[in-house]
């Protein structure tokens, strides 16, 4: 009976999820340009993919500047925010409704506002750099700081990363603060030796999540950039790469493309054991301190 | 307690509690100006003559205002089409979504049968997998069957359970009472009837979430449209929007590319001011996920 009702989600995820798992992975050996039938050619796509393709490294190297930068900035100031929210403010929801609104709006809207933002001439944080007397910059005019445009328009979506922090703080028992205080412990070794420990699931959760959406970067900056990835594809993320190889180039090369997916994959696979094994110890040291 | 209470008469305390407060309300009134004014720009500048939009440094009143940048913005973009389309396939996703998910979720949720604990592992699995790898085999299925140039790779999917929302909704079922459904059960109800006439009233709230998910997903949906609706008159709000701000010579026509822009944020908008609190919570329940 129960095998009846979770009945669609098995055909689903065998149609959706292990299908192409392994059809990605078996197109990954093969020449494949949809048109005609997939022609086996081994480890062929691997091997140029790491000695003959320097737009591949180039756009790992973008991706990690993103993951790194991002990830940092929606952990560092979604965490920080949630602790100012966690003083007990005035008007909580009213904060909490501002902070995360951007983050709804459908990203194509927000790409087509963002190249604004960021216009070298004219944009709003240019506006804003020069109202408070610091030097302008050409953001994506110069493929130096190309990256560090879309690092700062990642912080439209801090809000829902400080959304689950401070539910997660909120979940924090009222009396842990007072014994600390009765302890004579100040604000920061509160944060540091009772809110930060206490937050450490929800922490790696976050970092996971945010990891996992940050190396799949595409959208924005296909948009902004019209799949472009410039200039002289100081932008072309990972993603963007492999979209490339697939859909914009003539004829396709979906095998080609696949290996670059499987690349990803082993990526996500490793960083998800580290975060997985490093939690685990973190889990049991809170553990053991429980107990005490 | 009584500690508190002479701290506060403390004049040495009092004055860095209130400093500390204008820091606070200071510090967060900045921020959210940093989140609202590029959508409080948006809105300002579809209503702005071309020539004020690019004046440095940025100005936030239209000199006069312009309500007819919508309606040119309308005469390249078609507006009506794309949102049909985008209400078609957002409005069925949902009902998938809401129908499978529930469906699934009651199974793992109120089932005892074979490899179910693994079967669940295997469901949060995939929640890691990477759309890049899925990608290419289903548009090549999908071009096998005929599919390319139809919303079907954009709605059938949604009837076949999404593992996130799958998730939310079992551990919502797990938090029902037992005795509830005994209760039922006793009464000579049927499994199925206890499903619909029980359970599915109660789960309202996880379905609210879940459809605002679903919405917010098909909506704002991009990749998908893009690669399977090559026809412009299949293009939802997504794609339109895109193929319109990148228009040859259209490059430089910001007032009308942010109308364009309002015209697609707005519906979004009402929705999340009328549903705020499911919107926040279904950003809550994916940080209890592991």
């Amino acid at each position: 009976m129960g095998l009846l009702f979770i009945s669609p989600w098995i055909v689903g995820v065998l149609l959706f999820s292990l299908f192409p798992f392994i059809a990605s992975f078996l197109l990954s050996f093969t020449k494949y340009n949809i048109v005609q039938p997939p022609e086996w050619i081994g480890t062929d796509h691997y091997v140029s993919i790491f000695s003959d393709d320097p737009l591949f490294l180039k756009s790992l190297r973008n991706t990690a500047v993103y993951v790194g930068g991002s990830v940092t900035i929606r952990i560092v100031l979604g965490f920080a925010l949630a602790l100012l929210l966690n003083l007990k403010v005035r008007f909580l929801g009213l904060w909490r409704t501002l902070f995360y609104l951007p983050s709804v709006v459908p990203i194509v809207a927000l790409s087509v506002i963002w190249l604004y933002v960021l216009n070298a001439r004219a944009g709003l944080l240019n506006s804003l750099l020069y109202a408070i007397g610091l030097p302008r910059f050409r953001w994506f005019a110069d493929p130096d700081i190309a990256m560090i445009g879309y690092l700062i328009m990642s912080t439209t979506w801090v809000g829902v990363t400080m959304v689950i922090f401070l539910a997660g703080l909120q979940g924090i028992p009222e009396e842990y603060y007072d014994a600390a205080k009765i302890d004579g412990a100040n604000v920061f070794q509160r944060l540091i030796r009772v809110t930060i420990p206490l937050m450490t699931p929800t922490i790696y959760l976050n970092i996971l999540i945010n990891i996992i959406n940050a190396f799949q970067v595409f959208t924005q900056v296909f948009i902004m950039t019209d799949g472009t990835g410039g200039p002289r594809d100081a932008t072309r993320t990972y993603v963007l790469h492999l979209f490339d190889h697939a859909f914009q180039y003539l004829p396709p090369q979906m095998g080609y493309s696949s290996a670059l997916a499987w690349i990803l994959f082993m990526i996500f696979f490793f960083f998800w054991a580290v975060i997985v094994t490093t939690s685990q110890r973190c889990v049991f040291y809170q553990g053991g301190e429980n107990g005490e | 307690m009584a500690q508190r209470g002479f701290f506060e008469r403390d004049p040495v305390f009092r004055l860095t509690r209130i400093v500390g407060r204008v820091l606070l309300y200071g510090l967060l009134i900045v921020m959210s100006l940093w989140f609202l004014a590029p959508l409080f720009w948006m809105f300002m500048s579809s209503f702005m003559p071309l020539d004020q939009v690019g004046v440095f440094p940025v100005q936030w009143i239209p000199r006069v205002w312009m309500p007819e940048n919508f309606t040119e913005a309308l005469k390249f973009w078609n507006f009506g089409t794309t949102f049909r389309n985008t209400m078609l396939i957002t409005v069925v996703s949902i009902i998938g979504d809401i129908g499978s998910c529930t469906i699934v979720a009651y199974g793992f949720a109120r089932f005892r049968f074979p490899f179910r604990d693994t079967l669940f592992l295997i469901l949060l699995a995939t929640l890691m997998l990477p759309f890049a790898v899925r990608l290419i085999p289903v548009y090549a299925a999908y071009e096998a069957i005929g599919w390319i140039d139809t919303f079907y790779p954009l709605i059938v999917p949604a009837f076949f359970g999404n593992a996130f929302y799958i998730f939310i909704c079992r551990q919502f079922f797990l938090g029902i009472p037992q005795d509830l459904l005994d209760a039922a059960k006793i009464d000579g109800a049927s499994e199925v009837r206890i499903f619909t006439q029980v359970m599915i009233p109660l789960a309202k709230p996880a379905i609210v979430v879940i459809a605002i998910l679903s919405f917010q997903n098909s909506w704002n949906d991009f990749l998908g449209p893009l690669i399977y609706l090559k026809d412009p008159d299949l293009h939802t709000l997504a794609v339109g929007l895109y193929k319109f701000t990148s228009l040859p010579g259209q490059g430089g026509i910001y007032n009308q590319q942010m109308a364009a822009s309002t015209m697609m944020v707005l519906p979004v908008l009402i929705v999340f001011f009328l549903f705020q609190k499911q919107f926040i919570q279904g950003a809550n329940i994916s940080g209890l996920k592991g």
